[in-house]
């Protein structure tokens, strides 16, 4: 079987005034149909710039990302964007400042001609447990949150087939994260969606993942199962670090 | 422990249609020279609260309270020029949106130099230095390049360190902290808590730890507030957290996914109108 999305020897590099940054170096990675799969690792290590080069939004200078086992226009079609959705990590710089939330989820629902606009943002607002009284605030009189929130009801409005998780819950409490990870584990069983979902909170991808690769300095440092980051069992230092630092704090 | 910040019946509304919606109410609280947690879930006014105390919130709303002092001083009557000589050099917050925070069109570095002059007259390579040794003590790790990245070239973790650090590096007596290591891995998360806790242990400095993140809170702080719906609902030492006695704070907790959880569906909170009486 061959997989959904197929990342092969990925590697991005940014040009600057005076440097240049590897931001990603020779990564790999398949994900089938209806899975979901994690990227964890330290942070700066190239998890989002992944995830944006799927998109076509980052200068990718070496390696082939397939979908459906055909290789992506640049710039993406429009059809890429039916079938994949992207929740940015940060929701402010994503979510147009001065457009109300109506505004947020309309948009998108007329660019891809979709019908029942009214129907379909109510459903969105409601799945991410967001009430209608927030239709027609602005992003800044939300809390951080409720923004993020409203991040995850755009991808989820133009029902996608794939979703490009960026921290999707790290800004939430735990109780809304309960809900937003439910919402998005029923979808996933109802629509058989396939998620690439990011997180530093391995309890999170745990729940959610089957399998995860670990990250460091722009490069996989090992691909790990859900019942290998279970039993503790990773083969490399860093992966072990992560393990012991996720139990928390410890006064020196 | 003295009380650096006394905060009494605190306060904040905002106007709407169906009138004030009050974000925050009647909130109590003293800091002295240790690190407070505030949890709750999102909306409930942590962010609100913190603002508040930093004279911070909206024009839009209103703010009123008993008492609101910091160091003897009553900041609900602080001039601007009070203000001026308070944020920065001796109270600061550390917002929960880096991106939004950062001037998006100025370079890190020259953020970091500037946070650090305004408390003394440092020469600007001796700001330079500071400035770049503070972004290796957040775990930056190229700093000189970071120094010279505009915000938008910076990991959603980086930008988060580069306000930590402009923070941290006016070295203030009373710090509010609002989700700064929600962006973080968990290994570069006990690095910037260990400077915080360093702060607090060798300064005496004031810590408000806003927090999604309910272990890293009970591991790290000495006491926590619970809000819900704009109230302080529960106060109670971090280490106990575990067993809190409020249905609210219990419920938060088990929410939470564990590492060798199953992987059914995880439990959800059933808010119950009593919790607002
Ligand atoms: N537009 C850009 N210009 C220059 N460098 C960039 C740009 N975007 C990202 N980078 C660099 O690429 C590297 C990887 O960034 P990326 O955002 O992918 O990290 P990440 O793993 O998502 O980290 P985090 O967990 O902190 O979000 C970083 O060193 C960052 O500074
Ligand atoms: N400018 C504004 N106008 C109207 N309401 C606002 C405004 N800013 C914030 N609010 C509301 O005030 C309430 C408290 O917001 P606050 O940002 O303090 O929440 P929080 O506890 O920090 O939540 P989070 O954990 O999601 O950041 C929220 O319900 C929010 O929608
Ligand atoms: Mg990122
Ligand atoms: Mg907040």
């Amino acid at each position: 079987m061959s997989a959904l999305i197929e990342v092969r020897d990925l590697a991005v590099t940014f040009g600057s005034r005076q440097s240049q940054v590897q931001a990603v170096q020779n990564v790999s990675f398949d994900v089938q149909q209806g899975e979901s799969f994690g990227l964890v690792g330290e942070s700066g290590s190239g998890k989002s710039t992944v995830l944006r080069a799927i998109c076509g939004l980052a200068p990718t200078s070496a390696g082939t990302i397939k979908i459906d086992g055909k290789l992506l226009a640049s710039p993406r079609d429009p059809a890429f964007y039916a079938q994949v959705q992207m929740v940015f990590q940060d929701p402010y710089g994503s979510i147009h400042p001065r457009h109300t939330i109506d505004r947020v989820l309309s948009e998108p629902l007329a660019i891809h001609g979709f019908k029942n606009a009214e129907d379909r943002i109510e459903k969105a607002l409601n799945d991410v447990g967001l009430g209608g009284g927030f239709r027609f605030r602005f992003p800044h009189q939300l809390s951080g949150g409720q923004r993020q929130r409203v991040a995850i009801a755009r991808a989820l409005i133009l029902e996608p087939q794939i979703l490009l998780l960026d921290e999707p819950t790290s800004a939430l409490d735990a109780s809304i994260q309960a809900e937003v990870l439910n919402l998005l584990d029923a979808l996933r069983i109802e629509k058989g969606l396939t998620y690439l979902l990011v997180s530093h909170d391995l309890a999170v991808v745990a729940h959610m993942c089957e399998r995860l690769l670990v990250m460091q300095h722009g490069t996989r440092v090992e691909e790990l199962t859900r019942t290998a980051l279970q039993g503790r069992d990773a083969t490399q230092k860093y992966t072990q670090q992560l393990l012991v630092a996720s139990e928390g704090f410890k006064a020196p | 422990m003295t009380n650096m910040l006394q905060v009494e019946g605190l306060n904040v509304s905002f106007p709407s249609r169906d009138g004030p919606v009050r974000v925050v109410r009647d909130v109590t609280f003293t800091l002295g020279r240790e690190r407070l947690g505030i949890v709750g879930e999102s909306g409930s006014g942590k962010s609100q609260t913190g603002r508040a105390i930093l004279g911070l919130t909206p024009a839009s709303a209103t703010v009123t309270a008993d008492k609101l002092s910091f160091d003897g001083i009553d900041l609900r009557h602080a001039s601007a020029k009070t203000w001026r000589s308070l944020r920065g050099p001796r109270m600061s917050m550390i917002m929960q949106d880096p991106k939004y925070s950062l001037n998006p069109v100025m370079t890190v570095g020259r953020q970091i130099v500037e946070a650090y002059r305004r408390r003394g007259d440092a020469t600007r390579t001796d700001a330079r230095n500071r400035a770049v040794a503070m972004l290796e003590a957040v775990q930056i790790r190229d700093p000189e390049r970071v120094f010279e990245a505009y915000p938008h070239e910076l990991s959603g973790g980086m930008g988060q360190r580069a306000m930590i650090a402009m923070m941290l590096i006016a070295e203030p007596d009373l710090l509010i902290a609002d989700e700064v290591t929600s962006a973080l891995d968990v290994t570069v998360q006990l690095d910037v808590l260990r400077i915080l806790d360093g702060l607090v242990r060798d300064r005496g400095m004031g810590l408000i730890f806003i927090s999604h993140d309910l272990r890293l809170v009970s591991s790290f702080c000495d006491r926590v507030l619970v809000m819900y719906a704009g109230r302080v609902v529960e106060e109670i030492a971090a280490r106990d957290l575990h067993s809190a006695q409020h249905p609210y704070t219990q419920g938060l907790l088990n929410c939470l996914p564990q590492i060798d959880g199953d992987s059914g569906p995880l439990q959800t909170l059933t808010r119950d109108p009593a919790w607002l009486a």
